[in-house]
């Protein structure tokens, strides 16, 4: 198994009225309620909690793009991510990732990314987003109708540059560039990549046919999670490819305290803000009419995205969200058994873990995630032996001797 | 009204075109809602014209939208289907979405296009009146912005409609609604305003632009802008109507048509 932890790098200050004072996290709230000194402090302290992670054993630390909102504060996942790059030193650093139909031309993004790669000595994994409506249509203004083909060209030329030794010209519908010519070059030959995905069904293909981990991005846990990923494992089958469940990783909040009572006393609160705050979006800019494919929409999978199950955040308590696994919380040994059936009815061989949840203090957030690495993670190393634990096309390569950072000061 | 249906070269799309009524012929281009159901513009014209509304691709039973990508594209795909619908001499009339098209026709094809009547149609920006994001409108919101009795409004949009609690039906709506708002965002999203400014000029035809006063979607003001850049059209406003102006007021649309051309 492979753990990542994962920042959202949430707004930690909404008021408690803003459900009812705002009807959407996202798009349209106005940014005077980001606070840039107070943004400042809040940066810093989830960096150090992503540097930490490292030091307690995680194998990848995880960062992510959204825009215009308060529930993830990273715009520009490559920022954070070079600046993990001159701190950590073991961790892979998972970047999920870029919304590549956004960039213009989508070059950059091979180009940030070959920098993050060789910055960091080969531990780069590579995100490749489609992107929520509310970033890619509502925020970054692409249609949503061409938001498909605009992300697979980006796709193709992002993989064209890296593959590269010389230049090459591109001819693409929305991306026309005589001279493609990718400096840096990335480190690693096989650049791993992770896909999140949210329910398209064009995406377990896609993943297949690029030998990519798929990675399934939801907040309602892995009861719910069965439909979609028995959809892509079955889809798997049919393509007649391996089964390692390194093609696919599941985010999952997760909380660890010393016992079950004491999970909900710690952590209650900063779950509540979380499901209540951050996901509070308005309807009407989760999905713009174009974005999700007719194909997507005839198997009848969004049912559990819709705007209903959403709905019902507000009114669920501590016990709805722990009994019906929205959340994995409580003791070492609850968690481990909850995060153990987890990974093998979903078989998943990544696991995006997301300790720090919503506005919850540093002191809760370190104290959750050493418990976490010293009394779970140990005991789920080992669930899938008959793949020795590791898929090396789904996992950075790093060099073998890094640079030490300080050598250009010596 | 009956549907007969297109092949449109070099693939072969199937296009669906809804024919009702005897007289002058006269194209009709439906807004970003498609044709409503016994719909009361539709009707109300065929009363006195033959009315020959072509559906877009991606409306009704219309296919070919993923080939329609950009203005250009839809421009041309309106002025094949015309050229193929072999009409004689028609009064070009496009309500909304399917104004901006009779507009971008219009100012391409200037010497085939002699009679044209744009309702509250789409394509200009107003810094100062910003249309409405319709694409991220939720549906109850829509009779409101559509018509000035947002009670009766909301009756025509929901008649005929099936059961939404029902998972079936529901899917087909969002199927429906997918590939109508989908096809519509190529024009329109996420601002309606694909360079119709610059093109006004070229105009040639009769043209006859009609508002309603209430039309909270396109603001009125987008009307006396449409006047001022086509040369010697004339701007007819209608009073307790919304932005559904035709299938509102219907007989003091046709009114309005019959007496300009």
């Amino acid at each position: 198994m492979k753990f990542t932890w994962f920042h959202l790098m949430p707004w930690p200050h909404m008021p408690d009225d803003f459900r009812e004072k705002h009807r959407s996290v996202w798009v349209d709230l106005p940014n005077r309620m980001y606070q840039p000194e107070l943004g400042h402090i809040a940066y810093h302290q989830y960096l150090d909690q992503l540097e930490y992670a490292e030091t307690v054993g995680f194998d990848g630390i995880g960062v992510n793009e959204h825009h215009a909102n308060a529930y993830g504060l990273m715009p520009s996942p490559n920022i954070m991510a070079a600046t993990l790059t001159r701190r950590t030193s073991k961790a892979a650093l998972v970047v999920l990732g870029n919304s590549i139909a956004l960039y213009n031309p989508p070059l950059r993004v091979a180009e940030e990314m070959a920098m993050l790669d060789v910055l960091s000595g080969g531990r780069l994994i590579a995100g490749f987003p489609v992107g929520t409506s509310m970033d890619t249509n509502y925020a970054y203004g692409t249609i949503p109708a061409l938001t498909r083909e605009k992300y697979a060209e980006a796709h193709e030329l992002i993989r064209k540059a890296w593959a590269a030794d010389e230049p090459f010209a591109f001819n693409g519908r929305y991306t026309k560039l005589r001279y493609v010519n990718c400096w840096p070059k990335p480190l690693q030959q096989q650049m791993p990549v992770f896909i999140p995905g949210g329910g398209s069904v064009e995406t377990y293909d896609f993943c297949i046919d690029n030998t990519y981990s798929y990675s399934y991005l939801s907040y309602s846990g892995y009861l719910r999670a069965r439909l979609l990923m028995d959809g892509y494992w079955k889809r798997v089958a049919e393509r007649k490819v391996d089964e390692s469940p390194y093609r696919a990783g599941f985010a999952q909040v997760i909380c660890v305290a010393d016992s079950d009572e004491e999970a909900e006393r710690l952590y209650g609160p900063h779950v509540n803000y979380f499901y209540n705050r951050c996901l509070h979006v308005y309807p009407g800019f989760a999905d713009a009419p174009g974005y999700r494919t007719v194909k997507t929409i005839q198997t009848g999978a969004l049912s559990q995205f819709t705007s209903a199950a959403a709905r019902d955040y507000p009114s669920m308590s501590w016990k709805d969200l722990t009994e019906n696994r929205y959340i994995v919380a409580g003791s070492p040994e609850t968690v481990r058994q909850q995060l153990e059936e987890l990974i093998k009815t979903l078989r998943v061989g990544n696991i995006f873990c997301l300790m720090h949840i919503g506005n919850m203090p540093d002191d809760k957030v370190r104290h959750s995630t050493k418990l976490f690495a010293e009394k779970v993670m140990p005991h789920l190393r080992n669930l899938w032996p008959e793949w020795q634990n590791h898929d090396d096309r789904f996992w950075c390569h790093p060099m073998h001797e890094p640079v030490p950072t300080r050598i250009a000061a010596e | 009204m009956k549907s007969k249906f297109l092949a449109l070269e070099p693939l072969g799309a199937r296009i669906e075109v809804v024919e009702a009524g005897k007289g002058r012929d006269l194209l009709f281009l439906h807004g970003a809602g498609g044709h409503m159901v016994d719909d009361p513009l539709l009707a109300a014209l065929a009363s006195k014209y033959r009315v020959v509304a072509p559906l877009l691709p991606g409306y009704g039973q219309s296919e070919g939208e993923d080939g329609l990508r950009d203005m250009l594209d839809v421009t041309l795909h309106a002025l094949d289907v015309l050229e193929k619908l072999e009409l004689e001499k028609p009064i070009v009339v496009g309500h909304s979405m399917g104004g901006m098209i009779a507009a971008e026709m219009a100012a391409i094809a200037h010497t085939e296009i002699t009679d044209l009547c744009l309702i509250a149609p789409a394509g200009l920006w107003l810094d100062a009146h910003p249309v409405v994001d319709i694409f991220s409108k939720l549906p109850y919101e829509l009779p409101g912005l559509l018509f000035h009795d947002a009670e009766a409004g909301g009756k025509l949009l929901t008649a005929g409609r099936g059961n939404m609690e029902d998972p079936e039906f529901l899917k087909q709506f969002l199927v429906m609604n997918a590939r109508r708002m989908g096809m519509a965002g190529k024009l329109l999203f996420p601002i309606p305003d694909r360079g119709l400014a610059g093109r006004l000029h070229r105009i040639t035809a009769r043209t006859l632009i009609v508002w309603g006063e209430e039309d909270a979607l396109i603001p009125p003001v987008y009307g006396e802008a449409f006047a001022k850049a086509i040369s010697g059209s004339k701007l007819t406003q209608i009073a307790e109507a919304g932005h559904a102006v035709g299938q509102e007021r219907p007989a003091a649309v046709l009114d309005a048509i019959g007496d300009f051309f």
